[in-house]
């Protein structure tokens, strides 16, 4: 029996060596280095002095740090529900086909998902391109004329977080469709014969059984969107990017172009609290709302 | 009671009858959506194929005057676009093969056998699922610059190596395959890895073929970290080589845009050829039973 359990804890040892080895060295290693940074006065690569909560301050009071926060809150309010709601839509509507063709419309949703952000950033910069884009058909009547959308401060975080669900949507629609897929459909079968109507058959049956994966979607959605990055960075390129500068941008900037590790550090480890925070909150809520029920 | 209930299946069934017309207009909306949806692909797409001077025309052309193959080849032979697509191939393929490798194991250990901080082990995976990995960019780059891996493609395997949901898959997988199995095979003296490597990851190759494609997908199209982690052209990945170098296109649209559709073939491919694994893939990492 003894024997058994020390070749047990000599394989498992083995087994998780790999994985141990790699989570230490590049994620527990860098998120301990991360906070010692932030109180630190480095450069990106080299040490720097000592300057205990100096960088928390500086922070607290950096109007482009807050610019950022708020620009980062306005992406998520508008890709987070927004999204879901467009994603449960598309879920609803693709569910109702059969066959093939469910498949192909499907497909035709989805497949924006997965491209690389370069190549939905190259997609668009040339459907809103000022002079050739062909979605300036559809903005010149709207707007009165035609406009220049990245350079544009009111039409900047809009039209990212359009994009952004066009292109990240695929992910909740497959969730709403496996979700759909598990309602039983005896429930619908009842509901018909008692002549309900389509709207009733959705509030009545649908909403309440597929909200466990509307919170779900919610709170990915929540989660990746807070770490908004590559699409602003993207279409911001080569213009003044302050007015729409978003956090993991201004890490970025801090580390990359500033020289300022440390401060950076201290902006990622603020990041760092913003995500785990809303995420334990987001649960916390989520849970209230169903124990509420 | 039975006559009423047979009059009522027959009347619903001829309402359903006459009223599918709001099927058929939700059906004509659906299409209408998904084209819209997919417009812009199309239209990108479309533009390729066009010549420079006839992609800027004004108006709406849905095809082009010629399907010319121009700009592609302009692509392949001005741009360093083959040798990114080697960066491409040779990180991504790493990257999912370690990954899931690394995985299976710790997810077999921790499903299947009992040892000493298993449990703390299992909370570290789960909590580090809402860690922000682009919060650590900064260190990464201090320590991939530190082992003077900056520029290579170890450099830009390494921080993509850090996949908790991936362990999470596997070990519920592993936690669902039946008690009997294991113990028939330590009757007949198998030991661990024979077990992992005969009998549970066969048993489980669909999972395994879900992960390893949904990995390659997210190799191939990571932006951030390669795009930190590499300066010298010759070492970048497709997707941050077809913005980093406009020059080598210039501003041509049909150009930049030829570089666009070869960037994503290989994931568009793999989306295709397996729609099914990569469904499957997507509701398992997020905690759905398909």
């Amino acid at each position: 029996m003894l024997r058994s359990r020390r070749s047990d804890y000599f394989a498992a040892a083995v087994l998780v060596a790999p994985f141990i080895a790699i989570f230490g060295w590049m994620f527990i290693y860098p998120t301990i280095q991360m906070v010692q940074l932030s109180f630190t006065k480095s450069p990106l690569i080299g040490a720097g002095e000592w300057i205990g909560f100096d960088n928390y301050v500086r922070m607290f009071e950096d109007r482009l740090f807050w610019t950022a926060v708020w620009n980062t809150a306005y992406f998520v309010l508008l890709t987070v529900i927004p999204g879901t709601a467009v994603a449960l839509g598309i879920a609803l509507m693709v569910s109702r086909l059969k066959g093939w063709t469910q498949s192909l419309i499907l497909a035709m949703f989805f497949l924006p998902y997965i491209l690389p952000v370069t190549v939905v950033h190259l997609i668009w910069d040339w459907m809103l391109n000022l002079q050739f884009g062909i979605a300036q058909y559809l903005i010149e009547p709207l707007a009165g004329k035609r406009v220049n959308v990245w350079r544009t401060t009111p039409w900047f975080m809009p039209m990212a977080a359009l994009l952004t669900i066009w292109w990240t949507n695929g992910f909740s629609i497959l969730l709403f469709l496996a979700g759909l897929r598990n309602i039983p459909r005896e429930l619908y079968e009842a509901a018909q014969l008692d002549g309900g109507t389509r709207w009733q058959i959705f509030s009545k049956i649908t909403w309440p059984l597929i909200w466990p994966v509307t919170a779900l979607c919610l709170t990915i959605q929540l989660i990746l969107q807070l770490k908004i990055f590559d699409q602003v960075y993207l279409f911001a390129q080569g213009g003044r990017t302050n007015a729409t500068m978003v956090l993991v941008q201004y890490i970025y900037e801090q580390a990359f172009q500033k020289n300022a590790g440390g401060y950076a550090a201290t902006i990622a480890v603020a990041l760092f609290v913003i995500v785990v925070v809303a995420s334990v909150l987001n649960y916390q809520f989520l849970r209230a709302r169903d124990l509420g029920k | 009671m039975t006559d009423t209930t047979a009059s009522r299946t027959t009347e619903v069934h001829h309402r359903r009858k006459r009223f599918d017309v709001g099927g058929v207009l939700l059906t004509i909306l659906t299409i209408l959506c998904a084209a819209i949806w997919f417009f812009p692909i199309y239209w990108s797409v479309m533009t390729t194929f066009k010549a420079e001077d006839e992609a800027v025309r004004p108006g709406f052309a849905p095809l082009p005057e010629a399907f010319n193959l121009e700009s592609y080849a302009y692509i392949i032979q001005h741009s360093s676009m083959p040798i990114w697509y080697v960066n491409s191939t040779i990180t991504s393929v790493a990257v999912t093969v370690i990954v899931v490798f690394v995985a299976a194991c710790a997810g077999y250990a921790i499903s299947q056998l009992r040892f000493p901080g298993r449990n703390l082990l299992w909370y570290i995976v789960l909590a580090s699922f809402m860690v922000p990995v682009s919060a650590l960019i900064v260190n990464h780059f201090v320590i991939i610059a530190g082992v003077r891996l900056l520029n290579t493609h170890a450099g830009i395997i390494l921080p993509m190596l850090i996949s908790p949901v991936t362990v999470i898959v596997y070990k519920q997988f592993f936690d669902g395959v039946p008690r009997d199995f294991r113990e028939a095979a330590v009757v007949d003296g198998a030991n661990e890895f024979q077990l992992l490597f005969r009998i549970f990851l066969p048993m489980n190759w669909g999972i395994t073929t879900a992960l390893a494609i949904i990995t390659f997908i997210g190799a191939w199209n990571s932006f951030l970290w390669p795009f930190l982690a590499v300066q010298n052209e010759r070492m970048m990945t497709v997707t941050v080589g077809i913005t980093a170098v406009q020059d080598a296109f210039g501003v041509y649209y049909a150009r930049l845009l030829a570089g666009a559709v070869l960037a994503s073939l290989p994931v568009a491919l793999a989306y295709l050829l397996f729609q099914k694994r990569v469904t499957q893939a997507i509701t398992l990492s997020a905690g759905i039973k398909g």
